[in-house]
């Protein structure tokens, strides 16, 4: 079943080189398998409507969601011996044979005016039981987008965790070679599909960081020939410089509330972490220290932050108040550690480790400390939790390029998602999304 | 007449910069300049004829300034071009020049701008306590994201570990 599987896995990484070509996108490529992730047949989708079946094909999409999670492996398409359409079609007997513990069926109907509905059920094989049955309507040319909604769903009822997949990442590309280098800020689904421009430069773009309801991106960006903070609506594409004070206006980082922005900035003199109030503009200094104090990120709660700071020596993760006062150190691993990611509930830390000045991406446990190492590179960095913290999206170098890798929070199953001509880096994992947007 | 100027210009240098490095983290501003100047003053008399020998003199067509990793100790052997540089800004009151601060790729993005801006820092103070007013110096961070170098391996990082002096106005 394992050998399998990797068949499959091939197999499907070839498929998506193909259609990323096609799609102008990242290419994805699953590292690693894993044995015991959950059995889940997942039936081809019927399409139920007039005319040519839409170019997506929807079970394809949900498959590739729940193996890339590294939580769940689809049946392979070869071992699909029946393509019931409803689950009073389903002959259990079947995929219990085939040691499956779920099997999900669906429908792609033609809702005319451009619209299509996908109906899915979703089935423990062992006892039989429903454990849903749902339509979700949308545009038709927002197929993809549907799947990715039909597998959270999936990922819901069996993990209790809502899933993950409709969401969105963030990214900077930059082509080109000295002077002649153009950056882009970019977004692009989850899986990497329907990459969008945000925004070009001639200088440098970095450290794109989400607002809480999915609408806007906060970023540094050199255009004007020094460092500034820029936010911008990804709809209408208005935006404005929140920051651009003398030396370093860095590291934007959005509260859970959306009113404040942690960031980084220099005067000129050396980075400190402060707190921006969006309404007012107001600064407030919350460390005062003679080291390079940077990249903050917000506990899930909002009352604390995390932040880099080599006041120790070596840059380390350090945690204070959000409005001020004591700051402790939390990383005690490796000669170095900066650029942390919080998980939604707080218990877990990501960030990049440096040992003998390569660094890789660790995931620390909050509660005892304990650190595991989940990715192989010897230049990882900057992870970002996706919002249920079941993956992570990190930077990496290949080669001469910069690439992302997406991986499962446990690092077994891992994804590469490169631009196929130019540099790939600073991701980060949209918050969950709403419909409408 | 040059050699000694030179020679005076290069031991205020190392003392500056010497004092740059024994601190590390410089939280004050750098250094007034020695003497009043204002950019729309003259050119004073001085070992330069003027903006050609940017080009031509082989001192000040040297520009730009290699460190250490993790480091922002100016080495001796740079000693001698911030001095040239400071010497053609002292005498130019009116030229202006953009230190620019780099690192190499190891480490993070957001961290690796801060070390630039310490780099560049460093050299500004040297700069200026050599003998440039401190209005005629500006400073900026790119961190790792313009190496001139993309291998990964030590000779590649240590052309990028670099501060550039890039004159904004030549006199």
């Amino acid at each position: 079943m394992y050998q399998r599987f990797f068949k499959w896995v091939a197999a499907m990484a070839l498929a998506f080189c193909a259609t990323s070509l096609f799609a102008q996108g990242l290419t994805l490529e699953i590292s690693n398998g894993n044995a015991s992730a959950i059995p889940i047949a997942v039936v081809p989708f019927v399409w139920q409507g007039g005319g040519a079946p839409p170019e997506t094909n929807v079970s394809d999409v949900i498959s590739n969601d729940l193996n890339r999670c590294g939580q769940f492996r689809t049946l392979a398409k070869s071992d699909v011996v029946e393509t019931p359409a409803r689950g009073s079609d389903i002959k259990f007997a079947t995929w219990r044979l085939l040691k499956q513990d779920y099997i999900t069926v669906g429908r792609v109907i033609d809702a005319g005016a451009g619209e299509v509905k996908v109906e899915f059920e979703l089935y423990t094989v062992g006892d039989q039981k429903n454990l849903a049955s749902m339509a979700i309507t949308g545009q038709r040319s927002d197929l993809r987008g549907l799947a990715h909604q039909v597998a959270d769903v999936i990922y819901e009822k069996i993990t209790g965790v809502r899933g993950a997949f409709w969401t969105r990442i963030a990214y900077v590309t930059a082509k080109g070679l000295g002077n002649n280098t153009s950056y882009a800020l970019m977004i692009a689904d989850s899986d990497g599909y329907g990459p969008q421009q945000v925004v070009t430069s001639r200088q440098p773009l970095l450290s794109p960081a989400w607002s809480p309801d999915g609408r806007k991106l906060a970023y540094e960006s050199f255009e004007r020939g020094s460092s500034a903070i820029y936010i911008q609506d990804i709809a209408t594409g208005a935006r404005e410089v929140v920051s651009a004070r003398k030396g370093i206006n860095g590291a934007p980082a959005f509260s859970p509330d959306g009113r404040k922005l942690a960031l980084s900035l220099s005067n000129g003199v050396n980075p400190d972490i402060y707190v921006m109030d969006l309404g007012s503009r107001a600064l407030t200094q919350i460390t005062h220290n003679y080291a390079i104090d940077t990249e903050p990120v917000w506990s899930p709660d909002g009352q604390s932050l995390y932040f880099t700071s080599d006041r120790g020596g070596k840059p380390q993760i350090y945690r204070v108040p959000a409005s001020g006062g004591s700051e402790s150190r939390v990383t005690f691993t490796g000669d170095a550690n900066a650029k942390a990611s919080v998980s939604y509930d707080g218990k877990k830390l990501a960030m990049s480790q440096g040992n003998k000045n390569m660094y890789h991406i660790a995931v620390m446990d909050t509660a005892s400390g304990t650190n595991t190492v989940i990715s192989p590179g010897n230049f990882d960095e900057s992870p970002s939790f996706a919002p249920n913290a079941s993956m992570i999206l990190y930077a990496a170098t290949e080669g001469p390029r910069d690439v992302l890798y997406a991986v499962s929070a446990d690092g077994r199953v891992r994804q590469r998602l490169v631009l196929a001509d130019g540099d790939v880096r600073s991701p980060a994992w949209s918050p969950y999304r709403q419909r409408g947007q | 007449m040059k050699f000694p100027m030179r020679t005076l210009l290069t031991t205020v240098a190392a003392t500056a910069a010497l004092a740059a490095c024994s601190s590390n983290k410089p939280k004050q501003t750098p250094p007034p300049p020695p003497e009043a100047t204002t950019t729309t003053a003259p050119a004073k008399s001085g070992p330069y004829s003027g903006p050609e020998d940017l080009d031509r003199d082989s001192c000040l067509r040297q520009r730009v300034i290699y460190f250490d990793l993790d480091k922002t100790e100016i080495h001796s052997e740079f000693q001698a071009q911030i001095a040239c540089h400071a010497a053609y800004l002292r005498q130019f009151p009116g030229a202006k020049v953009t230190l620019e601060g780099n690192a190499d790729e190891r480490g993070t993005r957001d961290y690796n701008q801060g070390l630039g801006e310490r780099r560049a820092n460093a050299v500004s103070s040297a700069v200026a306590a050599a003998g440039a007013s401190s209005s005629q110096l500006n400073v900026v961070s790119f961190g790792e994201e313009k190496p001139v170098c993309r291998e990964h391996n030590e000779g590649c990082w240590q052309k990028n570990r670099r501060v550039e002096i890039v004159y904004t106005s030549k006199q």
